[in-house]
């Protein structure tokens, strides 16, 4: 592919917590973005699109192709097309992983596996159960029980040594254990490390996660430590985008310059 | 975004036929209740129904209720009253949203039909337990309530070959009904007509699975959201000759889509295959929605579950036991997978929806590897949708609308 004025395509993720968006031409990505989706889906999607053509001094008359994606994809009245950020995640994985792989991507809302064949082909999907359980929301919410800003998980999940579980399924269930071991006096970085592993738990019992395994999403992105434990969970290597957090975006920018 | 096409759901005529079939018996029904005669029996909706006809009463199905309660959203609103009651909010919806309907004094037939205020009393309930335990606490609820007799059938599960023993317990069955069944309707059973009966159903059941095997065709004439609205007559006529009439109408109105290639799913580009329950709450918007991924799904063993290709007027009871064993909801997986491969290759499947009802496990067959077996040994690819018949706290449109669009984009790629 070559490169020429109006050969660029913006993909863009409405996803539930988050909106991302990459800018790009055939010769690689300009420029990326992201906003909290919050309660106006369309206005995320407007800033992050005026964010990238802003650092990429790239108009948007020159963009041909806007593809929307995530849960708010039907939201983006300027986008040309929408499509799932399943079809999305395993367009972007498998630019960056050329090989037969299964990903998983922990969103805001919901967890998906996709398996996704040598040829780039997708074999099969799968999506959490409606329940929240293992999801970013659920994070969310552990956050909140701990009174504990979200963006400290990670580092405090790193300094834990100990090899705490929760039980429960659900995130209800499992917030009352945390109540438990709060009323116990176990140390906060235990807990924390405790809500990961359930994490993981909920991961794995979706799927085999056979062959090469790869792990997307702004989970992923902010909490790197659940990769650790996906790694110790399943006895091999997981594979990180360098993005992982701007997958769908990606996929979604990929799809629209192929269209 | 640039507006999607707006696709609109092609209408069968044959439809103003059963609307007025289904009048006419609701008010039957009424009448009925109202003036003590003929007796009402309910009856489950793969229940002894023949038997019930023959002995002169007329019958009303519960499920079909249901099943209205369902698609006119009033069960979402009914369940919690029957929660409240102790009907777990796990147990089956048609029966906690029928049960909370009736004490919060309330039926989708009052709003459909001028002068019926309730559902028909009944004077005997009788079940059959080969769709779930839960209809046996259903009707066991009612003939609490209006201490009237509860009899039925239970039904054996985990069938592999339906053998003799099957039939000759199921058969037995059936005709310890009658004794309690003439101490209600007052009359004796008459052996030819319940003969005439099952001969009428027979011939029902063909009928209709002659319309469903119209789908087999490319582009099919109709789709498994019309099939779960002209079942009815399957289910609730069965046994008279006023279905029969109406399944030839309806087929020769599908054979002639067929002869001019009008298809319900405008260039139809991929088939699927429904399994499990429908959900009631969200058919109209699950229909536009494969309309407008130009995506129909061709067959469902939801619909198919009222073929009876054994019943046999030479030998009602045994006829009977036989095709209420045979049903898919009572067999074994391997029989359950082999009728799949069956109904893949038949209808020419390029891909399977298995809906996990929340409330309904007998009708939930993705729960032990199904469709991870299905995909290894024949290559069909799947989802599951999480949601459930009648309760719509259970599904989630979003997550299935996003899950059914990226099925659709897996399968149409080349």
């Amino acid at each position: 592919m070559s490169s020429d004025a109006s050969n660029h395509s913006l993909g863009l993720d409405v996803g539930a917590a988050a909106t991302k968006a990459v800018l790009l031409n055939p010769d690689g990505v300009l420029a990326r973005a992201v906003r909290k989706s919050g309660a106006h889906f369309a206005s995320a999607a407007s800033a992050c699109l005026e964010e990238t053509t802003a650092a990429s001094g790239i108009r948007l008359e020159n963009i041909q192709s806007i593809v929307a994606t995530g849960y708010g994809r039907r939201n983006v009245d300027f986008a040309t097309t929408a499509i799932t950020e399943i079809t999305c995640h395993a367009r972007g994985c498998y630019e960056t992983f050329p090989h037969a792989i299964t990903i998983v991507d922990i969103g805001g809302q919901d967890n998906k596996v996709i398996s996704v064949t040598d040829t780039g082909d997708r074999r099969n999907f799968k999506m959490n159960r409606k329940c929240a359980a293992g999801t970013g929301a659920f994070i969310e919410e552990i956050a909140g029980r701990l009174d504990t800003p979200i963006e400290q998980l990670d580092n405090l999940a790193r300094s834990a040594t100990g090899n705490l579980e929760l039980g429960s399924f659900c995130t209800v269930f499992a917030k009352t254990e945390l109540l438990s071991l709060i009323a116990h006096g176990t140390p906060l970085p235990e807990i924390v490390k405790a809500a990961f592993r359930s994490v993981v738990k909920r991961i794995i019992e979706m799927d085999p996660l056979a062959g090469r395994m790869v792990m997307t999403g702004g989970v992923i992105a902010h909490n790197t430590s659940i990769v650790d434990l996906v790694t110790e969970a399943i006895g091999r290597e997981v594979l990180v985008p360098k993005h992982p957090q701007f997958t769908g975006a990606y996929g979604a920018a990929l799809l629209g310059l192929e269209s | 975004m640039a507006d999607a096409k707006v696709v609109k759901i092609r209408k069968i005529a044959a439809a103003k036929t059963m609307r007025k079939l289904m009048a006419d018996h609701f008010y039957e029904l009424d009448q009925a209740a109202k003036e003590g005669q003929p007796k009402v029996a309910w009856c489950t909706s793969v229940g002894p129904a023949e038997l019930l006809r023959a002995m002169g009463f007329v019958v009303y199905f519960p499920e079909n209720h249901g099943a209205m309660l369902g698609a006119s959203r009033i069960a979402t609103e009914a369940i919690p009253a029957a929660n409240a009651i102790g009907y777990s909010p796990d147990a089956c919806s048609y029966m906690t949203s029928d049960i909370g309907a009736f004490l919060q004094n309330r039926t989708p037939l009052s709003d459909a039909y001028d002068g019926i205020t309730a559902i028909p009393r009944p004077d005997v309930l009788v079940y059959n337990t080969n769709q779930c335990r839960d209809v046996q606490d259903w009707f066991s609820w009612y003939g609490d309530h209006w201490k009237k007799p509860v009899i039925g059938i239970s039904c054996y599960r985990g069938v592999g070959d339906v053998t003799e023993v099957h039939v000759n317990g199921i058969a037995g069955q059936i005709e310890a009904l009658v004794d309690p069944l003439e101490a209600v309707s007052g009359t004796k059973l008459d052996i030819d007509r319940l003969r005439e009966t099952v001969r009428l159903s027979r011939q029902c059941s063909d009928l209709w699975k002659e319309v469903l095997e119209t789908a087999a065709t490319r582009p099919a004439p109709l789709t498994f959201f019309d099939s779960t609205i002209h079942m009815a007559p399957a289910v609730v006529l069965r046994g008279t000759q006023l279905a029969i009439d109406y399944y030839n109408e309806l087929l020769a109105e599908l054979k002639t889509r067929i002869a001019d290639r009008v298809a319900a799913v405008e260039s139809e580009r991929t088939r699927l295959y429904w399994e499990g329950m429908p959900v009631w709450g969200r058919l109209r918007d699950l229909a536009t929605q494969f309309l407008e991924l130009q995506t129909c799904v061709v067959a469902s063993t939801y619909a198919n579950s009222w073929i009876f290709t054994d019943l046999d007027p030479a030998d009602p009871f045994r006829s009977m036991a036989r095709a209420y064993t045979k049903l898919f909801i009572v067999r074994t997986d391997p029989v359950k997978e082999r009728y799949l491969s069956d109904m893949i290759d038949f209808f020419g499947v390029d891909g399977i929806v298995f809906h996990d009802a929340k409330t309904c496990p007998n009708n939930t067959n993705c729960h032990h590897g199904m469709p991870q077996r299905i995909a290894d040994r024949l290559d069909v690819p799947w989802i599951t949708i999480s949601g459930d018949l009648n309760d719509l706290r259970c599904y989630s449109d979003e997550q299935a609308r996003t899950q059914i669009e990226a099925f659709a984009e897996q399968l149409a790629t080349p």
